[in-house]
């Protein structure tokens, strides 16, 4: 009988460890809006949320400047990481000989183990050098003086797109893997060529499997802390709206806790929650996107 | 027909370009890194304390924080992240329970680490002090759990569902409890694969900064027990290289931290291999 | 051609399938066993003795419920959802479905061979250990006596003695199945159910499993499910053919294949169907 009691104490335990997830997302998102929701209160969520001034000494507490470096940056890392990701994947799952993919698939995954901080470094010396001495070669009569140090969005970018090529990799070459091979057959067997037969039939077939691996970039270079603080420069200004943003310093939001929540008051630090509580909402957001198209994917 | 002819070769060729690209990025970033480091890494570096805030001496202090950091979030997190493995995919059938394990586990996984670290910050640090000593390698440790979970969880369920069903029917054909069964057949057979993503979850925590910033206090004191705070080599870099500007000193550790994440991907990747074997 | 046959037996009422062939009382008793998976009724008001000590054979083509009615007998249908269960089945004087029922010692009693041998991915002398180990014994003496027994029981000592502590995974099919056999014997059932175990296995792997099945007839009861009429034929006492969740006909071999009383067992005895 001992047996028995055995099997439902066990059981009792395992369930517990199971909910254990459930509960540390909860807790996660309790505390984070428990501590950053009374600064929105305070000075009106208007004011928090597109208020163009961080200065927390005078508690003035703009996080618009954190937004615009955080969506800036996203945006130029996925503009070259995504077609650069797609582009591996489609090259390993049907041009690249077993031998090469050999080589590239275990390069991918020590790519995602090198720690950010590794990046930041890298970013600060060997990216950063040649982004400078555009700023201050070529590009020098074009720039403000500000603009020429090589902390700047494009650099963080550079290295956000290299952070999260293996995401990107990954998913689109699951995706791609899943797509029928009848697809590909019937192309061919019709005479189109095998290029044509990628980018007609396989990459739109696989689309929704690669949008989910977009999506999921995003959510890294959104979350990315020390390799953008390493690299970005961390003015708490919003960046210049044309082409001359790109070489503009920021800060994105991820940077702006990192940074201040080691010397900040009680009302500081809740301002640097509701940072978290923004970065939170963006990640929601993504996330539930993702969600929707898996499940679209399987109602089909 | 000439011109499909051409497209093709010049699209593969950008394709090819692009695979080569990656490979090349990886090389040069590794090589900058160790070409930069490596000379720093000698046994001195290694068992040393540091010296005027980091700039001078070893490392000593933040190789003894990883390992203690790294010990303590495994030894709390294996339990726990294999536990729920088990459970899902033993113990229930799929309903509303389960996918609301499984949904809350892929949320953790998206969720920015500097957000787990303010979490930390507020419950584990700030509410919980009295516990957990406030910055310290507890309060880190714990953080560091609910982070590293989902991949343990993950590549737990698989390694288990790895594993044929005709293995459970023919153990529970013998009158063995389902537990009895799990524990002495089930998971000895899928433990490679469990232990494969334990490694995964190591490379996770020793490369993780922005969440120990928050919750580990940073000292370059080495620590007496898990109530101190203390440094981990990624959290050392990232002050000597922003703090004190100490680059030499930056390179080297980012060596020493590059020379582990290979150790612990090669390991992972030959445990992998030996886990397909087991049933091909 | 197979609606008209099932509508001629409908009306019929079930063939007695007590079998009168030993002095001793039927160990196993199957009584108006209906079983579900869902919606679909797969077994029909099943009726069956099974006498101790004898092999009976259940045969009929695929999908009869042959191996359903044999999982019912362990239990082993208790881990498919959405299972459930009319009638009874007794063993001894108990009916193992009833709510008091150990399912663990049920099937401690009730050993079970499957269809692919399925050792498990550890030593030949531990995966012959494992359930007696379970079953709570420890001391080394006694555990290598058993798996000594076990294996001779089961014709696999000699093969293997030399080479008890390695993988069993390296065993050809034929000596995995023998040692999935012999890995029930070690947790002395009184009852074997065998779900075609020949059937992953070459002639020459499957005559040695049919010599031991002889055999083991000495010490145990055997319910074996076989698709191959000829195996039926050459080992058992009784045969019970199935089709479409029903019995049709049980009666002592030699009978059911030279004389069957059913039209539909000879049609599918002598290949008209199946």
């Amino acid at each position: 009988m001992s047996r028995i009691l055995e099997e439902k104490i066990v059981k009792t335990l395992l369930f517990i460890t199971a909910i254990t997830a459930v509960f540390s997302v909860l807790l996660i998102g309790v505390f984070i809006f428990i501590e950053g929701l009374p600064i929105f209160f305070k000075y009106g969520i208007v004011d928090v949320l597109f208020g163009t001034v961080w200065n927390p000494t005078n508690q003035v507490y703009g996080i618009w400047p954190m937004i615009v470096g955080t969506i800036y940056v996203t945006f130029v890392a996925i503009l070259i990481g995504a077609p650069m990701g797609v582009g591996v994947a489609v090259y390993l799952v049907e041009i690249a000989h077993q031998r090469i993919s050999r080589i590239i698939i275990p390069a991918v995954e020590l790519l995602a183990g090198i720690p950010s901080v590794v990046y930041g470094l890298f970013g600060m010396f060997a990216v950063r050098g040649v982004i400078s001495s555009l700023e201050r070669g070529p590009l020098a009569e074009y720039l403000p003086a500000n603009y020429q140090t090589g902390y700047s969005i494009l650099t963080a970018a550079i290295i956000l797109a290299v952070m999260i090529l293996p995401t990107i990799i990954n998913i689109s070459l699951d995706a791609l893997k899943a797509v029928p091979r009848e697809y590909k057959e019937g192309s061919l067997a019709l005479g189109v060529s095998h290029w044509q037969t990628i980018y007609k039939v396989l990459v739109p077939a696989a689309k929704s499997g690669i949008i989910t691996a977009v999506i999921l970039g995003v959510g890294r270079a959104l979350g990315e802390t020390m390799a953008v603080i390493m690299v970005i420069g961390n003015t708490p200004l919003v960046p210049a709206m044309d082409w001359t943003g790109l070489f503009a310093p920021a800060r994105s939001m991820t940077a702006n806790i990192a940074l201040e929540m080691g010397y900040a008051g009680p009302e500081h630090q809740q301002a640097l929650f509701a940072t978290g509580i923004v970065l939170f909402m963006f990640i929601i957001v993504l996330n539930s996107v993702t969600t929707l198209l898996v499940r679209r994917k399987a109602r089909k | 027909m000439n011109n499909v002819v051409r497209n093709q070769k010049i699209a593969f060729a950008c394709l090819s370009g692009l695979g080569l690209l990656t490979v090349l990025v990886l090389i040069f970033i590794i090589g900058y890194i160790l070409s930069q480091g490596v000379s720093m890494i000698n046994y001195e570096f290694l068992t040393s304390n540091p010296r005027k805030m980091g700039s001078e001496g070893g490392i000593f202090p933040a190789i003894v924080g990883t390992l203690y950091l790294v010990g303590t979030t495994m030894i709390i997190a294996t339990p726990i992240g294999v536990g729920a493995a088990i459970y899902l995919n033993e113990y229930t059938a799929r309903g509303k329970l389960t996918s609301m394990i499984r949904f809350a586990t892929e949320a953790l996984a998206g969720i920015p680490s500097i957000v787990f670290g303010l979490f930390g910050f507020a419950f584990f640090v700030i509410l919980l002090e009295p516990i957990t000593g406030g910055w310290s390698i507890l309060s880190a440790s714990l953080t560091g759990v609910t982070m590293v979970l989902p991949t343990i969880v993950r590549t737990s369920e698989e390694a288990l569902k790895a594993v044929p069903d005709t293995l459970r029917e023919g153990s529970l054909a013998l009158g063995t409890t389902k537990w009895q069964t799990i524990k002495s057949l089930i998971l000895p057979t899928a433990m490679p694969g469990i232990i494969t993503g334990l490694i995964l979850s190591i490379g996770r925590v020793v490369g993780e900064t922005a969440a120990f910033l928050l919750t580990l206090g940073g000292t370059l004191l080495i620590p007496n027990s898990l109530l101190d705070g203390s440094r981990t080599l990624s959290l050392h870099l990232y002050m000597v290289a922003m703090e004190t500007g100490a680059m030499d000193m930056a390179f080297g550790t980012a060596a020493v931290l590059i020379v582990l994440i290979l150790i612990i991907n090669l390991t992972a990747t030959w445990l992998f291999r030996r886990l397909i074997k087991r049933f091909s | 051609m197979a609606t008209t046959q099932i509508k001629s037996i409908s009306g019929a009422v079930p063939a007695g399938n007590t079998v009168e062939t030993g002095n001793s009382a039927p160990q196993i008793v199957a009584q108006d066993l209906d079983l579900f998976y869902g919606e679909f009724q797969a077994l029909h008001k099943i009726n069956l003795d099974i006498s101790e000590k004898q092999i009976t054979a259940l045969i009929g083509p695929s999908g009869c419920g042959k191996s359903t009615f044999l999982r019912t007998l362990n239990r082993m249908n208790d881990l498919v959802k959405g299972v459930s269960i009319k009638g009874e089945v007794r063993i001894g004087n108990e009916n193992i479905y009833d709510k008091s029922v150990n399912v663990v010692e049920l099937r401690k009693k009730v050993g079970m061979v499957f269809q692919k041998p399925n050792p498990f991915p550890m030593s030949i002398y531990d995966n012959i250990a494992y359930g007696p180990r379970a079953h709570g014994i420890k001391k080394k003496a006694q555990l290598n006596e058993i798996v000594e027994r076990s294996l001779t029981q089961a014709a696999l000592w000699n093969e293997v003695k030399d080479r008890l502590h390695s993988s069993a995974m390296g065993l050809s099919g034929g000596q995995q199945q023998r040692l999935c056999i012999a890995r029930v014997l070690a947790v002395e059932p009184e009852i074997v159910l065998m779900d075609e175990p020949t059937s992953a296995l070459d002639p020459l792997a499957t005559l040695k499993v049919e010599e031991l099945v002889n055999e083991l007839k000495q010490s145990y009861t055997i319910v074996i499910v076989t698709h191959n009429m000829q195996q039926a034929a050459r080992i058992s006492d009784i045969t019970s053919f199935f089709l479409n969740g029903k019995i049709i006909e049980t009666d002592v071999t030699s009978k059911v294949f030279t004389n069957p009383s059913n039209k539909q067992t000879e049609d599918y005895i002598t290949g008209k169907f199946g």
